[in-house]
């Protein structure tokens, strides 16, 4: 290829992995604590180690240093805009006392056994590698040390790197990084030992503002390599007609046409595996030609005939009506306490409202696309991938190769959002490739591919209930939830959400409440359900945050004022206190729900906002906050409403406890992103179906936010939690609380309730 | 056989008439800083100069690019006012994936080279046709303001 990744020449030496380090005893802040120092049952069920894969945190796997002083840092997390690269690279280059100005950043290939898990989905990059990546450059320091003072004769002690170098200030002696590089590495890692991190006064990087990106300067000058870049002489280019409805197949085709056009190499049918979908290919017909033009040529002209499905009749109009049928009727209990009926029975006052919340494309701004070259034997992939091995595993699959002949090249992501998870496509190039050894296939979706055959966000009916009591205190609290269950590409029978569903902002409520049910009648799918950015706390955040609202204005109190007396006195709740206890994969001895740091974001952006402050006609604050992903978030949006129905925002203020602020400048893109794509997805964002296929099909009738639509303002409040915590999420948990605030805004300008999204044109 | 003059270089290649530039430049001439988002110039992605001004580079035709002169990505550093912009972002911190912002900073370049001191208003109306899924929107913004003040002081 003429692209290839630099990952591929950099090797590591060969050392026992699983051995390294197992000696290590002591324990406390300042020494090298490893994940091994927990109990048996936590070591398999939480945390990074919780994962397939687990954590590693070997130098030797992480680091090379070459003679000319460039420390290279391999990033086994892939990279969709979070800066993970870089985030991740900086605490390995801070412990290690690089420069990060002489610091590259290497993709790893994707290779769960060598790296650990590299599942980049959850909001966890972060939270689970940065104490084994702060190991890992706290060894490599060590080591360099090492190295300096051997070749000097003098005490370990005695010296000390920095900057780049390792110094020995007695003796003004000084050695660079790449003086050190080959001493190093001919250096056993110091298996045993006790090693130092740095003291948090000492950081260069973790937790400061303007460490650059790693990536930035290739992107803005077209170098950055994306999903479909690569390119090799000969390469064929294919795209793929897929079955309109999920659930059919192609019962015949007719190339000739397809096959008239000029560049068309060949037409070939692509075998997909239907229900359960999982992560397979839904099948369809390929064009595979000299270029992607020639091929999109040739599907137009291509005749496809496609078999009935069971879901051809799809359509959400009906299908809401279904679920609010259901969410009419009792379900499966998530969560109960107290007595529902009695303080429903008692109650001075009661509220009820029913929330629509329908299916969003993820549409990251990078259509799927995967490249596959299979040659002598061994299968190698390029696909802008979140989950390097899962493609690798399925690629391997598809080509009839062990996992040693199949290699998985992990390009820059152009946006994933949960879409990059699947490796369908990747599947698809596999597919070509298998039919034109020796030569790189690439698949290449349109965007037309992508929104009408995406996993699509879940579409739900939030069905809550209150009751207040004279003094306006909510005395019970009923929330139903009906919506497709992702389980449902897994097993199609699967009608209930998932706990990794319902404890995203359903079953785990932390309001102080004495009687609660949280119900989840069950509903079947009619397509691809999938992960979705911060997924089901979406739908549930919204109805809970829009509920809330409703309440406050119910018990004639200040939205503020009344959110904050439903949070209770602060407290740590266990989360295994509240139902089956899943929180985001983490362990509920150290991640309880702390209502304490809620309470604190909430007045933190509610200052910073001017809550309370006189707002101009047609003019509102709106309010939401919501735990997720083990972090906590509020938002406050300042609107305008035109007369005529036009929405402006002036101004978004977002304040994240996200525990320890590793990259703060990448915690405030994540959540300026959030804002837009929160925006986005409130206003405009919709799929709908009809006679079982979505309806929209490009950016025209799935409209995005562009410039214009943005706040001109995002103010980011990063929160510090004021004691002892554990890591949080950033990527996910500011989408939850944006299109709650917004609607919350809007109410507030103009008295109007949105209880169904999109917006659209309610406002006119 | 036709020929395109491509940052400032011709180019000889074979397609046909309508085959979109952005193909023919990506694929057979193998640029690839240009990216592809929706074929129907609805996002940007695909932005390049043409005599100066910003084309949507998938609904042009190759044969609408005869005796013009274009510009991609890959040329923009070479420009005094692209080069600036290119600066302002890595500066800010614009770019989350990055996807879209070879278009943004090819759109950008077109509007300080045509308003060195845009408005707001003026940056809305040249950018909204450049989609940034990640929403780096407010600080494309900074940056168009950044590289504009740059411009003047001649940094
Ligand atoms: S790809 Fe050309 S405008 Fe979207
Ligand atoms: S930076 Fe990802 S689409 Fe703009």
């Amino acid at each position: 290829m003429e692209k290839s990744f630099a990952n591929l020449t950099i090797t590591n030496h060969g050392i026992d992995r699983r051995g390294f380090l197992k000696g290590v005893g002591a324990t406390g802040a300042l020494l090298l604590t490893a994940n091994w120092s927990w109990s048996q049952e936590q070591q398999k069920k939480y945390g990074g180690e919780g994962m397939p894969g687990g954590t590693k945190n070997d130098p030797k796997l992480f680091i090379a240093i070459s003679q000319d002083g460039t420390v290279y840092i391999t990033c086994a997390r892939s990279e969709m805009g979070q800066g993970i690269r870089t985030s991740l690279a900086l605490v390995v280059a801070d412990e290690m006392e690089a420069d990060w100005e002489k610091c590259r950043v290497v993709q790893a290939e994707g290779d769960e056994e060598r790296y650990g898990n590299q599942n980049t989905d959850g909001s966890r990059s972060m939270r689970h590698w940065y104490e084994p990546m702060r190991q890992c450059g706290a060894v490599a320091r060590a080591m360099l040390e090492q190295a300096a003072s051997r070749g000097w004769g003098v005490d370990h002690e005695d010296v000390r790197a920095t900057k780049h170098s390792v110094v020995f200030p007695r003796g003004r002696r000084r050695a660079g990084f790449g003086e050190l590089a080959e001493a190093v590495a001919r250096l056993p890692v110091p298996m045993g030992s006790a090693i130092r991190l740095k003291r948090s006064n000492e950081f260069r990087y973790i937790g400061k503002e303007q460490t650059l990106s790693a990536d930035g300067e290739d992107i803005v000058s077209g170098k950055a390599t994306y999903g479909a870049d690569l390119r090799s002489v000969g390469m064929v280019y294919a795209v793929v007609s897929r079955p309109p409805v999920f659930g059919s197949k192609a019962t015949s085709y007719d190339a000739d046409a397809a096959m008239n056009v000029k560049g068309v190499i060949k037409v070939m049918e692509i075998e997909g595996t239907v229900v359960p979908s999982e992560f397979k290919p839904l099948g369809g017909i390929a064009v595979v030609a000299e270029n992607t033009w020639a091929a999109m040529k040739g599907r137009e002209a291509l005749k496809v005939e496609w078999s009935d499905s069971p879901n051809d009749q799809y359509e959400s109009q009906h299908y809401r009506r279904q679920m609010e049928e259901v969410a009419k009727k009792r379900g499966k209990e998530i969560r109960a306490h107290g007595d529902l009926e009695e303080a429903f029975a008692k109650a001075k006052k009661k509220h009820a409202a029913t929330y629509y919340l329908p299916h969003v494309a993820h549409a990251p701004m990078e259509p799927p696309a995967a490249t596959a070259l299979l040659k002598d034997d061994f299968l190698e992939v390029w696909a802008p991938t979140q989950a390097p091995q899962a493609a690798r595993t399925h690629a391997a699959e598809r080509a009839g190769l062990p996992l040693e002949k199949t290699r998985v090249n992990v390009t820059l992501l152009g946006g994933g959002f949960g879409r990059k998870s699947k490796a369908d496509f990747i599947n698809e190039a596999v597919e070509v490739a298998k039919a034109f050894p020796g030569k790189a296939a690439r698949v290449q979706w349109t965007r037309e591919d992508d929104l009408r055959h995406d996993y699509l966000h879940t579409v739900s009916i939030e069905h809550l209930e209150a009751s207040l009591s004279s003094r306006g205190k909510v005395t019970g609290w009923l929330h139903r939830s009906v919506a497709p269950t992702i389980m449902s590409i897994f097993a199609p029978d699967q009608r209930n959400q998932a706990a990794f569903e319902s404890n995203m902002g359903h079953g785990n409520v932390p309001f102080a409440i004495p009687n609660l049910r949280i119900e989840n009648p069950g509903i079947d799918a009619h397509t691809r359900i999938g992960w979705f950015r911060s997924v089901s706390n979406i739908p549930h955040g919204f109805a809970a945050q829009s509920f809330v609202s409703e309440l406050a204005e119910e018990a004639g109190k200040d939205h503020l004022r009344f959110y904050l007396d439903l949070l209770g006195e602060d407290r740590e709740i266990d989360p295994r206190s509240m139902n089956d206890g899943w929180n985001h994969g983490e362990n509920p001895e150290t991640y309880p729900v702390d209502t304490g740091r809620l309470r604190k974001v909430i007045e933190t952006a509610a200052k910073e906002a001017g809550w309370g402050k006189r707002m101009r006609k047609r003019r509102g604050l709106g309010l939401a906050a919501h735990y997720s992903f083990v972090s906590y978030v509020a938002t406050v949006l300042d609107v305008e409403v035109k007369k005529g129905g036009e929405l402006v925002i002036h101004k978004a203020t977002m304040a994240i406890d996200c525990g320890p602020q590793i990259n703060p400048d990448r915690i405030r893109s994540q959540m300026e992103g959030s804002c837009i794509m929160g925006i986005g997805l409130a206003t405009t964002g919709e799929i709908s179906f009809d006679k079982g296929a979505p309806k929209q099909s490009n950016f025209h009738d799935y409209q995005v936010p562009r410039i214009p639509q943005a706040p001109k303002e995002i103010a980011v409040h990063l929160v510090d939690p004021g004691k002892e915590v554990e890591l949080g999420g950033v990527g996910e948990p500011g989408l939850p609380p944006v299109a709650p605030a917004l609607c919350n805004a809007i109410h507030a300008a103009t008295g109007k309730r949105i209880r169904s999204l999109p917006i659209g044109e309610q406002l006119t | 056989m036709r020929t395109i003059r491509l940052n400032g270089e011709e180019h000889r290649l074979d397609t046909p008439d309508d085959m979109p530039l952005l193909w023919a430049i990506r694929d057979i001439l193998g640029f690839t800083g240009t990216k592809f988002g929706c074929g129907m110039g609805l996002c940007g992605a695909c932005t390049m100069h043409m005599d100066g001004q910003p084309i949507r580079s998938c609904v042009t035709p190759i044969n609408a690019t005869e005796g013009r002169e274009i510009t991609t990505i890959e040329a923009i550093s070479k420009d005094s006012v692209g080069e600036k912009v290119q600066q302002a972002w890595v500066k800010l911190g614009v770019p989350q994936c990055g996807y879209c912002q070879c278009g943004q900073v090819m759109s950008a370049t077109a509007l300080l080279s045509r308003k060195s001191s845009p408005k707001d208003s003026e940056i809305d109306e040249a950018m909204s046709g450049n989609i940034c899924r990640c929403g780096t929107y407010s600080r494309i913004r900074k940056a168009i303001h950044t590289a504009s003040a740059d411009l003047k002081g001649g940094t």
